[in-house]
């Protein structure tokens, strides 16, 4: 048969969607407990939240699923959310009081065209944004909860990668480049490609040495980066955003969190200003997530500095053991395949009667139905019931629901 | 093979190639051609425009047409199956990103320090959506405009994004170049896959042979310059009635209908076409522009009134069913019926027939036509389970039965139709000229009553004829 699914669409199988619950559902009690609060934000949004200087690229961009509305004759585009931050940050913009932290969780899927067809255009992700906070401890505490979600999720041997935006940002300034050669060049670092900086030739050969030093080595603690701001004639830009880099690292090297920094862990997005953390985990890429001070005032909130993260469904459900994922009750399975109304009514009631005994009960019309612990039988007589053990190839007969539920009881 | 401007300089190219083609000459009425030195070598004409498309999806091994339309096509759809094969070096021009000389912008860096939504007229909407992109402007509104893009800045539109020969030619229009976005030249372009597979090199030796001769008489034929006149007007601070007059077919009759109204627009005649006429009344503020564009003009508040056929506001309903747009009064010129249309040869006679007769075949039924939005609704309607629309920029009637299966077309007679073998199938609206308007446009009480005023008059000089 030919398929007749979306190219680059995926279907969830009933084994896909347990997994997918048990994220969610590990992420959601994760989340709640550390007091952030679940919101949900509308499929379509205007394409100028998207636009609007600053946030994605113009590759993202260009791969987005826009189209004219109905009523888009004024040719205000409407797109399919690319993104699952910034529509967030418009929510608590409009929504949410201002100069209060707020502490948000979603589970959502974004939209993007990928060209080959063989990769998902639309993905799921687990994302966490907290709101009104500049403490390099609210970085942390994002990196802990999603460190700590992962591990609940039963996945070992979880690998944090730090980079920082400011400081990267800060050392394209100091290549003095042409606002249009800049921009070309950030747009390039955040597609991934990190050879194009390598190739940058600064006029000061310090900045030169320092860009080599940030892309050829991974450090392993603080060290690290206090060795790079002890460098001869750093410029104190660089050094202001290696501070806030280094109190950061200070932190969780206090705490025992074991990290590496590797500046080219940063991709896609424009909207960071500060930390950017990646989880990777078994070679998969997880989750990331940092710091976006910048965005809510660029779609039209007051200055309010803001870090998140999120984490990809997909490659969560490869690393998420069976065993560990959701346990259903015992089933039963009330086999019904006659055709009188008293029967199927005696079905019915007695399912019920299961379901509230905490079973979970599955009515079968033509007695073909496989699985099940347990086959309870209603004839057309309607009594008695005729309780069936399939693995110990028993029968017996019951002569009321009562007994029925006892009987299941005492084998179980 | 490309109609219109670039016609002429390929038709010489390819009779220095010697594939000579006989009926390619400026007014041809024929769109199927056989070369008169290769047997198996056949060709079509198609809108410039086409030509990108209808390589890419394979139906034709080669193409020629201006660079500028395969980049309108790459900029959507970067993994099309089309290859640029040679610079065919005649029709020489670039595209342009322009404002208006009379507006507020004068360099691209003002782009950047506004917090405007930039609204950019143009028939390139791919390409402009991808400048405006790297632009990074923070909003911007993209209006994709049949023809007339000049005639849009600076009151309805900021910004243009145009092909030209050269900066000389923009300034001629009263506008500014901002950005030169790329050269566009004529291309010779080729399907990726029959690249892949057919041997079409016999062919591509005779074009190699031509190009690398010394002398190209091709080059020296040089492209129509721009007619119309875009002398932009300041007009006193009192409100005024925006209104929309076509160009191409519908301009004469408008121009006679006007003339019997006692209405003659100073620069509104075939020979000296301005693109904003002066009326003699001056509550009257007149454009000239494609009546394909003119709906969504109208809906969008850049016009209170327009002057197009019922056919296009049908078009513009179909797309946008709550639209402010409504139609005012019948001008009854302009009369064609929108049909649907199949090749005489194909086994139906009406739309049930060609439903069961594709069913069987399991295909798509592929639908060329003009009016996307009427063809749409039209096999929506009549439940037509798989189709696929295929946008035409006029000319659709070549694409039977080779390219199509079933066309949306207009026509006044039939005859053409069916000197080219086809048939009708179905008649979707009897349309004709009609004088539309924005709902909205009679919340002002000046407005309401000015309407009211030249619908009046309008209306007496269609009793008089």
């Amino acid at each position: 048969m030919i398929s007749q699914k979306c190219k680059g669409a995926r279907d969830l199988l009933p084994k896909d969607t347990e997994a997918f619950r048990y994220i969610e559902d590990v992420f959601s009690k994760s989340c709640l407990s550390w007091g952030y609060q679940e919101v949900r934000t509308p499929t379509l949004e205007y394409m100028h939240l998207f636009t609007a200087a600053g946030t994605l690229t113009p590759n993202m961009l260009s791969k987005v699923y826009s189209f004219l509305d109905w009523d888009g004759w004024s040719g205000e585009r409407v797109v399919l959310r690319p993104d699952g931050t910034i529509p967030v940050a418009r929510l608590y913009v409009e929504n949410l009081p201002q100069n209060e932290t707020a502490r948000l969780f979603y589970v959502t899927n974004v939209f993007a065209f990928e060209e080959t067809g063989k990769e998902n255009r639309e993905r799921w992700q687990c994302g966490v944004e907290l709101i009104g906070s500049d403490k390099p401890a609210s970085d942390i505490e994002l990196m802990l909860l999603a460190v700590e979600t992962v591990r609940q999720l039963g996945i070992g041997d979880v690998q944090i990668q730090l980079s920082h935006a400011g400081v990267l940002k800060a050392l394209l300034d100091e290549l003095k480049m042409n606002p249009d050669e800049e921009v070309k060049l950030l747009d390039q670092i955040l597609d991934g490609n990190w050879q194009a900086l390598a190739e940058a030739k600064p006029q000061n050969s310090e900045i030169g040495r320092l860009i080599s030093l940030f892309l050829d080595l991974r450090g392993k603690n603080n060290s690290f980066l206090e060795n790079l701001k002890s460098m001869p004639q750093i410029p104190g830009s660089i050094k202001s955003a290696l501070n806030n880099f280094t109190e950061i690292t200070g932190l969780l090297d206090t705490m025992n969190c074991s990290y590496q920094v590797d500046i080219t862990s940063t991709r896609g997005f424009e909207y960071y200003t500060g930390l950017c953390f990646q989880l990777s985990a078994k070679g998969y890429k997880i989750g990331s997530g940092g710091r976006y001070d910048n965005l809510i005032p660029l779609i039209g909130g007051q200055k309010t500095p803001a870090c998140g993260f999120a984490l990809y469904v997909e490659p969560l459900t490869n690393l998420v053991q069976p065993k560990t994922k959701r346990k259903a009750a015992p089933a039963i399975i009330v086999r019904c395949n006659t055709t009188t109304a008293e029967a199927l009514k005696a079905g019915f009631e007695l399912a019920g009667e299961l379901r509230k005994a905490g079973y979970v009960a599955e009515l079968d019309f033509n007695g073909r139905q496989p699985g099940g612990r347990w086959i309870v039988a209603v004839t057309e007589k309607l009594m008695p019931f005729i309780v069936i053990d399939p693995i110990r190839n028993q029968k017996k007969e019951a002569s009321s629901m009562a007994e029925v539920i006892k009987m299941v009881g005492d084998t179980a | 093979m490309p109609k219109g401007r670039l016609l002429p300089a390929t038709a010489r190219l390819l009779k220095e190639t010697e594939l000579e083609f006989e009926d390619y000459t400026p007014g041809t009425r024929a769109y199927r051609l056989k070369s008169a030195k290769l047997p198996h070598l056949s060709a079509k004409i198609f809108q410039e425009k086409d030509i990108p498309v209808q390589v890419a999806v394979g139906n034709y091994d080669l193409g020629i047409c201006n660079l500028d339309w395969i980049e309108e096509l790459l900029a959507k759809y970067p993994t099309s199956a089309v290859l640029k094969v040679a610079d065919l070096q005649y029709g020489k021009g670039s595209l342009f990103l322009a404002a208006s000389r009379h507006g507020d912008l004068s360099e691209l860096k003002d782009l950047s320090t506004s917090q405007n939504s930039w609204r950019i007229a143009t028939e390139y909407p791919n390409l402009a959506e991808y400048a405006a992109l790297n632009l990074r402007l923070r909003k911007f509104r993209v209006f994709p405009v049949w023809g007339a893009a000049e005639a849009y800045p600076p009151e309805n539109a900021d910004l243009v994004l145009l092909w030209a020969r050269d900066e000389s030619d923009i300034k001629k229009q009263d506008l500014i170049p901002l950005k030169t976005l790329m050269s566009a030249n004529a291309f010779l372009i080729a399907n990726k896959d029959s690249w892949q597979t057919k041997n079409i090199g016999r062919i591509l030796t005779y074009f190699s042979r031509a190009l690398e001769m010394k002398d190209k008489p091709w080059l020296k034929i040089k492209a129509p310059s721009i007619k119309s006149s875009n002398n932009f007007r300041t007009y006193a601070g009192e409100e005024k009635l925006w209104l929309a007059l076509p160009d191409g077919h519908q301009q004469q009759p408008t121009a006679e209908l006007l003339k019997k109204a006692g209405l003659e627009p100073e620069g509104y005649s075939e020979d000296q076409l301005s693109r904003r006429p002066v009326f003699n009344m001056d509550w009257i503020k007149a454009k000239v522009i494609r009546p394909q564009d003119m709906p969504l003009q109208v809906a969008n508040g850049n016009f209170d009134l327009a002057i197009t056929g019922k056919d296009w506001l049908l078009d513009h309903l179909c797309r946008f069913p709550s639209s402010p747009v409504e139609e005012l009064l019948n001008l009854r010129f302009g009369e064609v019926k929108i049909v649907a249309v199949v090749s005489q040869e194909y086994p139906a006679t009406d739309i049930n027939q060609l439903k069961q007769t594709q069913n069987s075949q399991a295909l798509p039924v592929r639908v060329a036509s003009e009016y996307t939005n009427i063809a749409d609704k039209y096999l929506r309607d009549n439940r037509v389970s798989r189709y696929k629309i295929i946008p035409t920029w006029g000319a659709s009637e070549a694409f039977l039965p080779e390219d199509a299966d079933l066309l949306i077309e207009n026509t006044q007679t039939g005859k053409t139709l069916a000197k080219h073998n086809l048939k009708i199938v179905d008649t979707i609206l009897q349309s004709t000229a009609c004088l539309i308007g924005n709902k909205n446009s009679f919340e002002s009480s000046f407005k309401k009553k000015k309407i009211a005023t030249l619908i009046k008059i309008l209306s007496q000089a269609i009793e008089d004829n």
